[in-house]
């Protein structure tokens, strides 16, 4: 069936990536540089951080409690149980980095074929979709998740699972106007004359060239999931101790604002890099990918 | 006009009924339900629980309750709060003052700030301060609001003094000037999202606009740049922010719940958080609900708004 995949054979796959226009785009945006590489040494750092340290994030010391951060052998300092905060900060890290990335892939793989499906057959299945796309988008963010996060019992999977389900909409959306407009187009049309089956039109013709926005819309996504963990915890529905992440962390520092700043300090810069990090890398993927559209 | 009025507002209506749909079944399909208040007290045999259950219908098949809520709802009777049995409605209108006084006020702060910010970066685009905007504003894009409210607190009511730490005013002193120093803070930090979406939108609006004819029309007829600038480039790049301002809404109002309960601001986002703890589901439902109208509410004013500011706008779509 090489015949159907006329339209990629455009040269492109002759270059390696790293020639080809896109990402030289990408590349000199240098504010997604800076964002990748931040990504890149996060994750690594939550990783194999806690191994190098001589501190587990667990370990009780309350003769060393209310340490103060750079004084001492406990580089940021302790908690109010005497616990090291960077080995804290980097076991919350791999959880909170971990609940964004899982999330996302459930919202992307629930927001794709929920807007491949409505895109595709538009009519009577696509505007039911659409409306219940539009519906789910009335409630705003952290109202739904809290209305849904009281009723589950908290646990990481769930959070996940949460935070997937209140987040696909934009994605849907994404993708059913993508799909709707390269349905017109020819080498689709080519592939419905040639007899192709609907999957393998949606599938093999028309999802492969929505991947570009799909991307930007998957890194922006992954930076809604973090926040979105950050806001549950903090609110006190979302991970619970002694489980940490970066959100429930900053939810028991609140009590110690005034006595131990550093403990609400240290995991709100940990988010805010995380999550704007990933809002560059997005930004950048979106001009180097698209350039026609100039979205602030 | 009329046509496509009747027409938006239809769409509105049924996307309320889907979304009380949504609310219906969420809240209910939970372990426990409505009832998980009662049982959680520990001092009810089974019985009790089925005598309450009973009494407010809930043993009756899912659809037939939503259906009888519906109807009590569009009556006017959104039920009664478990928590004190005050009617949903009377509780959600002695919040809401507090929450639009917060969501109005930071708006309008946004806009200002926001115009000020995104019309300096389009004029002197890729300057210092045009670059300075753009990282600003993805940084106060990402911070968590939270987070910056507790920096808030921490900066400005116990390092410095200078402003409360919480609550909408001081008791026993009910003064203007009172209720604006306690305002001052959660405005700030409402404002920083808002802020940041403004001058994005502003300057690729105005950066849209100023490469126009019309534009090279009033320069070349060498009137003053000020004059360009406000008279005739300003007027038409204002234009899109008025569909931003509304599509804003949902954005706004889960700030409002995050900075509310930061500052102790007695405002239906920290009404919401407790009803939740309490298990409080007529007030957790309305509230959804009310959220939901204010959220079609701002779609459809933006629609309206901008039909009339640029008649161009055709209404086929």
């Amino acid at each position: 069936m090489s015949f159907v995949d006329i339209d990629r054979a455009d040269g492109l796959s002759a270059q390696r990536f790293w020639e080809r226009p896109g990402f030289k785009r990408f590349r000199r945006h240098k504010l997604a540089v800076f964002g990748t590489v931040a990504i890149i040494a996060l994750t690594l750092a939550c990783l194999i951080g806690p191994w190098l340290l001589p501190y587990s994030d667990t370990f009780i010391d309350i003769r060393a409690r209310f340490a103060l951060p750079f004084s001492g052998p406990h580089i940021l300092g302790t908690d109010p149980l005497g616990r090291d905060v960077l080995a804290r900060l980097l076991m919350a890290g791999r959880i909170s980095l971990a609940v964004g990335f899982a999330a996302m892939m459930i919202a992307m793989a629930i927001g794709i074929c929920i807007g491949l499906v409505a895109g595709f057959y538009e009519g009577i299945i696509g505007a039911t979709l659409m409306r219940l796309v539009d519906a789910m988008l009335c409630f705003p963010s952290i109202f739904l998740l809290l209305a849904i996060s009281a009723l589950i019992q908290p646990s990481v999977p769930s959070i996940v699972l949460l935070i997937a389900a209140t987040s696909w909409m934009e994605v849907a959306r994404v993708v059913e106007a993508q799909i709707r407009s390269l349905k017109t187009r020819e080498f689709a049309q080519a592939a419905v004359s040639f007899g192709a089956s609907n999957k393998r039109i949606m599938f093999r013709e028309l999802l492969p060239n929505a991947v570009a926005p799909i991307v930007v819309a998957a890194t922006l996504n992954v930076a809604h999931a973090i926040l979105a963990e950050s806001y549950i915890s903090f609110l006190g529905y979302g991970i619970q101790a002694p489980t940490p992440s970066w959100g429930n962390m900053l939810e028991s520092a609140q009590s110690y604002l005034t006595s131990a700043p550093w403990l609400a300090i240290l995991p709100g810069l940990a988010i805010t890099l995380a999550v704007t990090s990933f809002n560059f890398v997005g930004d950048g993927l979106r001009d180097a990918l698209d350039p026609r559209m100039d979205l602030p | 006009m009329s046509a496509f009025l009747l027409r938006r507002f239809a769409q509105a209506v049924l996307l309320l009924f889907i979304v009380s749909m949504i609310g219906f079944v969420i809240l209910h399909l939970a372990p426990g339900g409505p009832l998980s208040q009662f049982a959680a007290g520990g001092e009810m045999a089974q019985q009790d629980l089925d005598r309450i259950a009973e009494q407010l219908g809930l043993n009756r098949p899912l659809p037939i309750q939503y259906a009888e809520w519906l109807w009590r709802m569009l009556a006017g009777d959104w039920g009664s709060s478990y928590r004190d049995g005050q009617p949903v409605l009377h509780v959600i209108a002695s919040h809401i003052g507090a929450t639009l006084e917060l969501m109005l006020t930071s708006t309008l702060l946004a806009m200002l700030l926001g115009a000020w910010i995104g019309i300096l970066g389009a004029i002197r685009r890729y300057s210092l301060f045009d670059s300075l905007a753009t990282i600003g504003a993805m940084i106060a894009l990402s911070i968590p609001t939270f987070w910056f409210g507790l920096v808030v607190i921490y900066v400005f009511s116990v390092g410095l003094g200078w402003l409360p730490a919480g609550n909408r005013y001081t008791i026993g002193d009910g003064s203007l000037l009172n209720q604006v120093h306690h305002l001052i803070g959660p405005v700030m930090v409402l404002a920083l999202v808002s802020t940041a979406v403004w001058s994005r939108y502003m300057r690729s609006s105005m950066l849209e606009v100023v490469n126009q004819d019309y534009v090279r029309t009033a320069r070349a007829k060498g009137l003053p740049e000020r004059s360009i600038l406000i008279r005739h480039a300003l007027r038409n790049a204002l234009l899109p922010m008025i569909t931003i301002t509304g599509l804003h809404v949902p954005t706004l109002l889960s700030g409002a719940l995050v900075t509310e309960t930061i500052f102790t601001w007695p405002g239906m986002g920290r009404l919401f958080l407790d009803s939740i703890s309490y298990r409080d589901y007529p007030v957790v439902m309305g509230i959804l609900m009310f959220t939901a109208v204010l959220v079609l509410l701002g779609s459809l004013v933006a629609d309206l708004l901008y039909g009339i500011a640029d008649p161009r706008i055709s209404r086929s779509g």
